[in-house]
Protein backbone atom coordinates (compact mmCIF):
# COMPACT_ATOMS: atom_id res chain seq x y z
CA UNK A 1 0.00 0.00 0.00
CA UNK A 2 1.48 3.17 -1.25
CA UNK A 3 0.49 6.71 0.39
CA UNK A 4 -0.99 9.84 -1.59
CA UNK A 5 1.29 12.24 -2.73
CA UNK A 6 2.12 14.93 -0.58
CA UNK A 7 4.81 17.49 0.36
CA UNK A 8 7.67 16.84 2.52
CA UNK A 9 9.68 19.11 4.56
CA UNK A 10 11.86 18.52 7.59
CA UNK A 11 11.98 20.74 10.03
CA UNK A 12 15.30 22.35 11.34
CA UNK A 13 13.84 23.18 15.06
CA UNK A 14 10.94 23.34 16.45
CA UNK A 15 10.12 26.88 15.95
CA UNK A 16 10.83 26.35 12.36
CA UNK A 17 7.80 22.99 12.55
CA UNK A 18 5.60 26.34 13.48
CA UNK A 19 6.32 28.30 10.51
CA UNK A 20 6.33 25.27 7.99
CA UNK A 21 2.97 24.56 10.19
CA UNK A 22 1.50 28.34 8.97
CA UNK A 23 3.00 28.20 6.01
CA UNK A 24 1.32 24.70 4.57
CA UNK A 25 -2.26 25.65 6.84
CA UNK A 26 -4.56 23.00 7.83
CA UNK A 27 -4.06 20.23 5.70
CA UNK A 28 -0.26 19.60 7.18
CA UNK A 29 0.38 17.34 9.42
CA UNK A 30 3.41 16.80 11.95
CA UNK A 31 5.17 13.55 11.77
CA UNK A 32 7.43 12.22 14.35
CA UNK A 33 7.63 8.59 14.51
CA UNK A 34 4.90 8.14 11.79
CA UNK A 35 3.63 4.82 13.34
CA UNK A 36 0.12 5.79 14.02
CA UNK A 37 0.12 8.29 10.87
CA UNK A 38 2.13 6.42 8.18
CA UNK A 39 -0.60 3.07 8.49
CA UNK A 40 -3.55 5.98 8.22
CA UNK A 41 -2.45 7.47 5.24
CA UNK A 42 -1.35 3.76 3.63
CA UNK A 43 -4.96 2.79 3.70
CA UNK A 44 -6.18 6.35 2.61
CA UNK A 45 -7.79 7.07 5.96
CA UNK A 46 -5.48 10.01 5.84
CA UNK A 47 -4.02 12.11 3.35
CA UNK A 48 -2.76 15.60 4.84
CA UNK A 49 -0.98 17.69 1.63
CA UNK A 50 2.10 18.30 3.63
CA UNK A 51 4.11 16.43 5.86
CA UNK A 52 5.92 18.54 8.84
CA UNK A 53 8.83 16.11 9.73
CA UNK A 54 9.72 16.60 13.42
CA UNK A 55 10.98 13.35 14.49
CA UNK A 56 14.88 14.02 13.84
CA UNK A 57 14.70 17.34 15.90
CA UNK A 58 17.15 16.63 19.38
CA UNK A 59 15.25 19.63 21.11
CA UNK A 60 11.97 17.57 21.33
CA UNK A 61 13.45 14.56 22.79
CA UNK A 62 14.84 13.90 26.04
CA UNK A 63 13.91 12.80 29.35
CA UNK A 64 14.55 15.14 32.57
CA UNK A 65 13.50 16.32 35.97
CA UNK A 66 12.17 19.80 36.67
CA UNK A 67 11.26 19.74 40.46
CA UNK A 68 8.51 17.71 41.66
CA UNK A 69 7.54 16.68 37.72
CA UNK A 70 9.41 14.78 34.71
CA UNK A 71 9.35 16.29 31.49
CA UNK A 72 9.68 13.94 28.30
CA UNK A 73 10.31 15.81 25.05
CA UNK A 74 7.66 14.70 22.62
CA UNK A 75 9.18 13.35 20.30
CA UNK A 76 11.23 10.12 22.56
CA UNK A 77 10.56 6.88 21.51
CA UNK A 78 8.63 4.51 23.59
CA UNK A 79 11.93 2.45 23.88
CA UNK A 80 13.56 5.10 25.02
CA UNK A 81 10.85 6.03 27.89
CA UNK A 82 10.53 2.61 28.88
CA UNK A 83 14.46 1.77 29.03
CA UNK A 84 15.18 5.30 31.10
CA UNK A 85 16.34 4.42 34.60
CA UNK A 86 15.04 8.55 35.69
CA UNK A 87 11.31 6.88 34.46
CA UNK A 88 11.13 3.59 35.51
CA UNK A 89 12.58 4.63 39.29
CA UNK A 90 10.47 8.20 39.37
CA UNK A 91 7.09 7.04 37.55
CA UNK A 92 7.31 3.40 36.90
CA UNK A 93 3.93 3.15 35.54
CA UNK A 94 4.88 5.50 32.23
CA UNK A 95 7.94 3.46 31.64
CA UNK A 96 5.28 0.43 31.90
CA UNK A 97 3.19 1.83 29.83
CA UNK A 98 5.48 2.55 27.04
CA UNK A 99 6.86 -0.90 27.51
CA UNK A 100 2.87 -2.14 26.59
CA UNK A 101 3.23 -0.09 23.40
CA UNK A 102 2.86 -2.55 19.97
CA UNK A 103 6.16 -4.59 19.66
CA UNK A 104 9.90 -4.00 19.94
CA UNK A 105 10.04 -2.26 16.29
CA UNK A 106 7.19 -0.47 16.83
CA UNK A 107 8.31 1.23 20.36
CA UNK A 108 11.74 1.99 18.23
CA UNK A 109 10.35 4.30 16.06
CA UNK A 110 6.79 5.33 18.09
CA UNK A 111 7.09 8.59 20.15
CA UNK A 112 5.42 9.74 23.34
CA UNK A 113 4.03 12.95 21.59
CA UNK A 114 2.66 11.35 18.85
CA UNK A 115 0.93 8.62 20.94
CA UNK A 116 -0.84 11.05 22.59
CA UNK A 117 -1.82 13.67 19.99
CA UNK A 118 -2.99 10.59 17.86
CA UNK A 119 -5.42 9.95 21.00
CA UNK A 120 -7.18 6.43 21.01
CA UNK A 121 -8.81 5.68 23.42
CA UNK A 122 -7.56 2.42 23.57
CA UNK A 123 -3.75 3.24 23.58
CA UNK A 124 -2.04 2.62 26.37
CA UNK A 125 -0.08 6.07 26.97
CA UNK A 126 -3.18 8.38 26.60
CA UNK A 127 -4.56 5.78 29.81
CA UNK A 128 -1.33 5.99 31.85
CA UNK A 129 -0.88 9.98 31.10
CA UNK A 130 -4.73 10.42 32.36
CA UNK A 131 -4.10 7.72 35.57
CA UNK A 132 -0.67 9.71 36.13
CA UNK A 133 -2.89 13.17 36.76
CA UNK A 134 0.38 14.86 34.08
CA UNK A 135 -0.19 17.31 31.36
CA UNK A 136 1.28 18.20 28.17
CA UNK A 137 3.28 21.20 26.95
CA UNK A 138 1.79 23.23 23.75
CA UNK A 139 4.08 25.02 21.48
CA UNK A 140 2.24 27.47 19.16
CA UNK A 141 2.61 30.96 17.81
CA UNK A 142 2.01 32.46 20.91
CA UNK A 143 4.30 30.56 23.63
CA UNK A 144 3.92 27.49 25.21
CA UNK A 145 0.51 26.64 27.28
CA UNK A 146 -0.20 23.62 29.47
CA UNK A 147 -2.97 21.28 29.21
CA UNK A 148 -4.10 19.04 32.19
CA UNK A 149 -4.30 15.03 30.85
CA UNK A 150 -8.11 15.14 31.88
CA UNK A 151 -8.73 17.99 29.49
CA UNK A 152 -6.34 17.11 26.63
CA UNK A 153 -8.36 14.34 25.04
CA UNK A 154 -11.88 15.77 23.80
CA UNK A 155 -13.14 12.92 21.51
CA UNK A 156 -12.02 9.81 19.56
CA UNK A 157 -8.45 10.75 18.09
CA UNK A 158 -9.45 14.31 19.02
CA UNK A 159 -7.39 16.42 21.28
CA UNK A 160 -7.81 20.30 22.45
CA UNK A 161 -4.44 21.23 19.81
CA UNK A 162 -5.23 23.81 17.75
CA UNK A 163 -4.47 24.16 14.00
CA UNK A 164 -0.31 25.90 14.05
CA UNK A 165 -0.11 23.98 17.78
CA UNK A 166 3.02 21.03 18.18
CA UNK A 167 2.64 18.71 21.09
CA UNK A 168 6.21 19.64 22.52
CA UNK A 169 6.48 17.93 25.71
CA UNK A 170 4.75 15.50 28.93
CA UNK A 171 4.96 16.39 32.54
CA UNK A 172 3.83 13.67 35.17
CA UNK A 173 4.43 13.91 38.41
CA UNK A 174 7.45 12.11 40.42
CA UNK A 175 6.33 9.08 42.68
CA UNK A 176 8.90 7.31 43.35
CA UNK A 177 7.62 4.07 45.72
CA UNK A 178 4.58 4.80 44.88
CA UNK A 179 2.00 1.44 44.27
CA UNK A 180 -0.10 1.30 41.15
CA UNK A 181 -1.59 -1.32 38.78
CA UNK A 182 -1.74 -2.03 34.67
CA UNK A 183 -3.80 -4.12 33.31
CA UNK A 184 -4.31 -4.56 29.51
CA UNK A 185 -6.81 -7.15 28.09
CA UNK A 186 -5.82 -8.15 24.87
CA UNK A 187 -6.65 -10.97 22.48
CA UNK A 188 -3.58 -11.13 20.26
CA UNK A 189 0.05 -10.45 21.16
CA UNK A 190 1.03 -6.45 20.48
CA UNK A 191 -2.39 -5.55 19.71
CA UNK A 192 -4.66 -2.58 21.01
CA UNK A 193 -6.24 -3.22 24.36
CA UNK A 194 -9.64 -4.61 24.42
CA UNK A 195 -9.95 -2.08 27.88
CA UNK A 196 -7.16 -1.49 29.46
CA UNK A 197 -7.18 0.08 33.29
CA UNK A 198 -4.20 2.04 35.09
CA UNK A 199 -3.98 3.05 38.52
CA UNK A 200 -2.05 5.22 41.07
CA UNK A 201 -2.83 7.50 44.26
CA UNK A 202 -6.49 6.95 44.02
CA UNK A 203 -6.86 7.67 40.44
CA UNK A 204 -8.34 5.17 38.02
CA UNK A 205 -7.97 5.96 34.14
CA UNK A 206 -9.87 3.17 31.97
CA UNK A 207 -8.65 2.54 28.30
CA UNK A 208 -11.26 1.79 25.48
CA UNK A 209 -14.14 2.52 27.39
CA UNK A 210 -15.72 5.42 25.91
CA UNK A 211 -14.41 7.90 22.99
CA UNK A 212 -11.21 9.21 25.12
CA UNK A 213 -9.43 7.77 28.25
CA UNK A 214 -11.98 8.17 30.98
CA UNK A 215 -11.47 8.37 34.95
CA UNK A 216 -13.01 5.51 36.74
CA UNK A 217 -15.00 8.43 39.15
CA UNK A 218 -17.32 6.23 40.81
CA UNK A 219 -15.16 3.51 41.62
CA UNK A 220 -12.05 6.66 42.61
CA UNK A 221 -14.90 8.03 45.31
CA UNK A 222 -15.59 5.02 46.84
CA UNK A 223 -11.86 4.36 47.34
CA UNK A 224 -11.22 7.97 49.03
CA UNK A 225 -14.64 7.20 51.26
CA UNK A 226 -12.52 4.12 52.37
CA UNK A 227 -14.57 1.68 50.61
CA UNK A 228 -13.05 -2.12 49.92
CA UNK A 229 -11.02 -2.56 46.73
CA UNK A 230 -13.42 -5.23 45.75
CA UNK A 231 -16.63 -2.88 46.21
CA UNK A 232 -14.70 0.32 44.58
CA UNK A 233 -14.00 -1.71 41.88
CA UNK A 234 -17.28 -3.14 41.19
CA UNK A 235 -18.13 0.69 40.63
CA UNK A 236 -15.03 1.09 37.66
CA UNK A 237 -18.05 0.69 34.82
CA UNK A 238 -20.29 3.41 36.54
CA UNK A 239 -21.21 6.02 33.50
CA UNK A 240 -19.17 4.56 30.70
CA UNK A 241 -20.69 3.95 27.55
CA UNK A 242 -18.26 1.68 25.89
CA UNK A 243 -18.25 1.32 21.80
CA UNK A 244 -19.71 -2.08 20.46
CA UNK A 245 -17.01 -4.03 18.12
CA UNK A 246 -16.02 -7.48 16.86
CA UNK A 247 -14.04 -8.09 20.24
CA UNK A 248 -16.21 -7.25 22.49
CA UNK A 249 -19.95 -5.12 23.18
CA UNK A 250 -20.83 -2.61 25.86
CA UNK A 251 -22.01 -5.24 28.54
CA UNK A 252 -18.73 -7.52 28.63
CA UNK A 253 -16.30 -4.15 28.08
CA UNK A 254 -18.10 -3.07 31.44
CA UNK A 255 -17.55 -6.58 33.30
CA UNK A 256 -13.97 -6.56 32.04
CA UNK A 257 -14.00 -2.78 33.13
CA UNK A 258 -14.95 -4.22 36.42
CA UNK A 259 -12.48 -7.46 36.71
CA UNK A 260 -9.60 -5.54 35.80
CA UNK A 261 -9.70 -2.41 37.92
CA UNK A 262 -10.10 -4.76 40.74
CA UNK A 263 -6.75 -6.66 39.74
CA UNK A 264 -4.86 -3.43 38.87
CA UNK A 265 -5.92 -2.15 42.57
CA UNK A 266 -4.57 -5.49 44.31
CA UNK A 267 -1.27 -4.59 42.68
CA UNK A 268 -1.25 -1.66 43.32
CA UNK A 269 -1.83 -2.13 46.77
CA UNK A 270 1.08 -5.08 46.55
CA UNK B 1 13.83 15.07 -3.55
CA UNK B 2 17.21 14.33 -2.87
CA UNK B 3 18.40 11.76 0.53
CA UNK B 4 21.39 10.30 1.47
CA UNK B 5 21.62 7.42 3.93
CA UNK B 6 24.26 4.60 4.47
CA UNK B 7 22.54 1.22 3.44
CA UNK B 8 25.01 -2.15 4.23
CA UNK B 9 27.82 0.50 4.74
CA UNK B 10 27.38 1.92 1.74
CA UNK B 11 26.96 5.69 1.31
CA UNK B 12 24.17 6.44 -1.02
CA UNK B 13 22.28 9.00 -2.86
CA UNK B 14 18.94 8.99 -4.10
CA UNK B 15 16.23 10.77 -6.15
CA UNK B 16 12.83 10.02 -4.38
CA UNK B 17 9.07 10.66 -4.07
CA UNK B 18 8.75 11.55 -0.78
CA UNK B 19 5.86 8.85 -0.33
CA UNK B 20 8.38 5.96 -0.84
CA UNK B 21 8.11 3.79 1.73
CA UNK B 22 11.97 2.24 3.00
CA UNK B 23 11.17 -0.98 2.42
CA UNK B 24 10.08 -0.64 -1.59
CA UNK B 25 13.24 2.13 -1.76
CA UNK B 26 15.38 -1.14 -0.65
CA UNK B 27 13.94 -3.72 -2.42
CA UNK B 28 13.47 -1.95 -5.71
CA UNK B 29 16.09 0.97 -5.56
CA UNK B 30 19.21 -0.98 -3.79
CA UNK B 31 18.00 -4.51 -5.37
CA UNK B 32 18.27 -5.52 -1.47
CA UNK B 33 15.18 -8.33 -1.78
CA UNK B 34 15.45 -10.06 1.88
CA UNK B 35 13.01 -7.57 3.23
CA UNK B 36 10.11 -8.77 2.46
CA UNK B 37 6.44 -6.97 2.05
CA UNK B 38 4.52 -9.61 4.56
CA UNK B 39 1.52 -7.43 6.12
CA UNK B 40 2.10 -4.40 5.14
CA UNK B 41 0.29 -3.03 8.26
CA UNK B 42 3.05 -3.00 10.24
CA UNK B 43 2.17 -6.24 12.29
CA UNK B 44 4.40 -9.48 10.89
CA UNK B 45 7.72 -8.08 10.50
CA UNK B 46 8.94 -9.59 7.64
CA UNK B 47 10.19 -6.15 6.38
CA UNK B 48 12.64 -5.93 9.60
CA UNK B 49 15.59 -4.01 9.17
CA UNK B 50 18.17 -2.16 11.28
CA UNK B 51 18.50 1.84 11.87
CA UNK B 52 20.89 3.07 13.34
CA UNK B 53 21.24 -0.79 15.13
CA UNK B 54 17.46 -0.91 16.06
CA UNK B 55 15.11 -2.98 14.55
CA UNK B 56 12.36 -1.39 12.75
CA UNK B 57 9.52 -2.05 10.46
CA UNK B 58 10.54 -0.72 6.81
CA UNK B 59 7.06 -0.63 5.84
CA UNK B 60 6.10 1.91 8.33
CA UNK B 61 8.48 4.58 7.53
CA UNK B 62 9.29 6.63 4.42
CA UNK B 63 12.58 6.81 2.76
CA UNK B 64 12.91 10.63 3.57
CA UNK B 65 13.17 9.82 7.19
CA UNK B 66 16.17 7.57 7.08
CA UNK B 67 18.14 10.54 5.57
CA UNK B 68 21.57 10.49 7.28
CA UNK B 69 20.81 7.26 9.28
CA UNK B 70 22.60 3.97 8.90
CA UNK B 71 20.07 0.92 7.61
CA UNK B 72 20.86 -2.81 7.54
CA UNK B 73 19.72 -5.41 5.93
CA UNK B 74 19.90 -9.20 5.95
CA UNK B 75 22.28 -8.64 2.95
CA UNK B 76 24.67 -6.51 5.11
CA UNK B 77 25.19 -9.10 7.95
CA UNK B 78 27.59 -11.40 6.52
CA UNK B 79 31.13 -10.54 6.66
CA UNK B 80 34.06 -11.82 4.36
CA UNK B 81 31.76 -14.36 2.99
CA UNK B 82 30.90 -15.78 6.90
CA UNK B 83 27.39 -16.03 7.84
CA UNK B 84 26.30 -13.60 11.18
CA UNK B 85 26.07 -15.54 14.23
CA UNK B 86 22.21 -15.22 13.89
CA UNK B 87 22.21 -16.75 10.75
CA UNK B 88 24.43 -19.56 11.27
CA UNK B 89 22.18 -20.32 14.00
CA UNK B 90 18.95 -20.38 12.51
CA UNK B 91 20.78 -23.06 10.08
CA UNK B 92 21.60 -25.08 12.67
CA UNK B 93 18.63 -25.33 14.75
CA UNK B 94 16.88 -25.18 11.53
CA UNK B 95 15.12 -21.73 12.40
CA UNK B 96 12.68 -21.62 9.36
CA UNK B 97 10.66 -23.23 7.14
CA UNK B 98 8.89 -21.20 4.36
CA UNK B 99 11.79 -18.71 4.79
CA UNK B 100 9.15 -16.33 4.15
CA UNK B 101 9.57 -14.20 7.74
CA UNK B 102 12.87 -15.50 8.28
CA UNK B 103 14.93 -12.41 7.51
CA UNK B 104 12.51 -10.04 9.44
CA UNK B 105 13.11 -12.51 12.02
CA UNK B 106 16.99 -12.54 11.75
CA UNK B 107 17.08 -8.54 11.70
CA UNK B 108 14.69 -8.32 14.82
CA UNK B 109 16.71 -11.20 16.61
CA UNK B 110 20.46 -9.39 15.77
CA UNK B 111 18.46 -6.25 17.21
CA UNK B 112 17.16 -7.83 20.37
CA UNK B 113 20.41 -9.25 20.66
CA UNK B 114 22.36 -6.30 20.50
CA UNK B 115 19.90 -5.09 23.32
CA UNK B 116 20.15 -7.93 25.53
CA UNK B 117 23.20 -10.05 25.12
CA UNK B 118 22.10 -12.99 26.86
CA UNK B 119 18.20 -12.97 27.12
CA UNK B 120 15.76 -15.91 28.64
CA UNK B 121 13.62 -17.68 26.52
CA UNK B 122 10.82 -15.77 28.13
CA UNK B 123 12.99 -12.56 26.61
CA UNK B 124 13.41 -13.70 23.47
CA UNK B 125 9.60 -14.55 22.95
CA UNK B 126 8.78 -11.23 24.08
CA UNK B 127 11.57 -9.68 22.21
CA UNK B 128 10.03 -11.37 19.01
CA UNK B 129 6.48 -10.17 19.34
CA UNK B 130 6.67 -8.33 16.52
CA UNK B 131 7.54 -11.02 13.76
CA UNK B 132 5.09 -13.94 12.92
CA UNK B 133 5.95 -17.04 11.06
CA UNK B 134 2.23 -18.15 9.53
CA UNK B 135 4.10 -21.80 9.46
CA UNK B 136 4.19 -21.29 12.95
CA UNK B 137 7.55 -22.60 13.71
CA UNK B 138 8.54 -20.61 16.11
CA UNK B 139 10.05 -23.12 18.66
CA UNK B 140 13.40 -23.69 16.72
CA UNK B 141 13.44 -19.80 15.79
CA UNK B 142 13.31 -19.37 19.52
CA UNK B 143 16.19 -22.27 19.91
CA UNK B 144 18.05 -20.48 16.92
CA UNK B 145 18.47 -16.81 18.85
CA UNK B 146 19.13 -19.08 22.12
CA UNK B 147 21.62 -21.04 20.30
CA UNK B 148 22.90 -17.40 19.09
CA UNK B 149 23.08 -15.52 22.26
CA UNK B 150 25.63 -18.52 23.08
CA UNK B 151 27.84 -18.74 20.26
CA UNK B 152 28.33 -14.79 21.26
CA UNK B 153 29.25 -15.20 24.57
CA UNK B 154 32.07 -17.94 23.15
CA UNK B 155 33.56 -15.73 21.09
CA UNK B 156 32.43 -17.02 17.94
CA UNK B 157 31.84 -14.11 16.56
CA UNK B 158 33.15 -13.63 12.45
Amino acid sequence: MIPAPFEYAAADSAEHALELLAKFGDDAKLLAGGHSLLPMMKLRLAFPSALIDIGHLRELAGIRADGDELVIGATTRHADVAGSDLVRSQAPLLAHSAAQVGDPQIRHRGTIGGSLAHADPAADLPMALVALGGSVEITGPGGIRTVAADDFFTGFLETSLEPGELLSAVRVPRRPGTGWGYQKFVRRANDWAIVGVAAIDGRIALANMGPVPVRARAAEQALAGGASLAEAASLAAEGTQPAEDIHADRIYRQHLARVLTRRALEHQAG
Amino acid sequence: MQVQLTVNGQARSDDVEPRLLLVHYLRQRCGLRAANVGCDTTSCGACTVLLNGRSVKSCTMLTVQAAGQDVTTAEGLAADGQLHPVQQAFRQEHGLQCGFCTPGMVMAAVGLLAENPHPTEAEVREGLEGNFCRCTGYHNIVRAVLAAADATAAGMTP
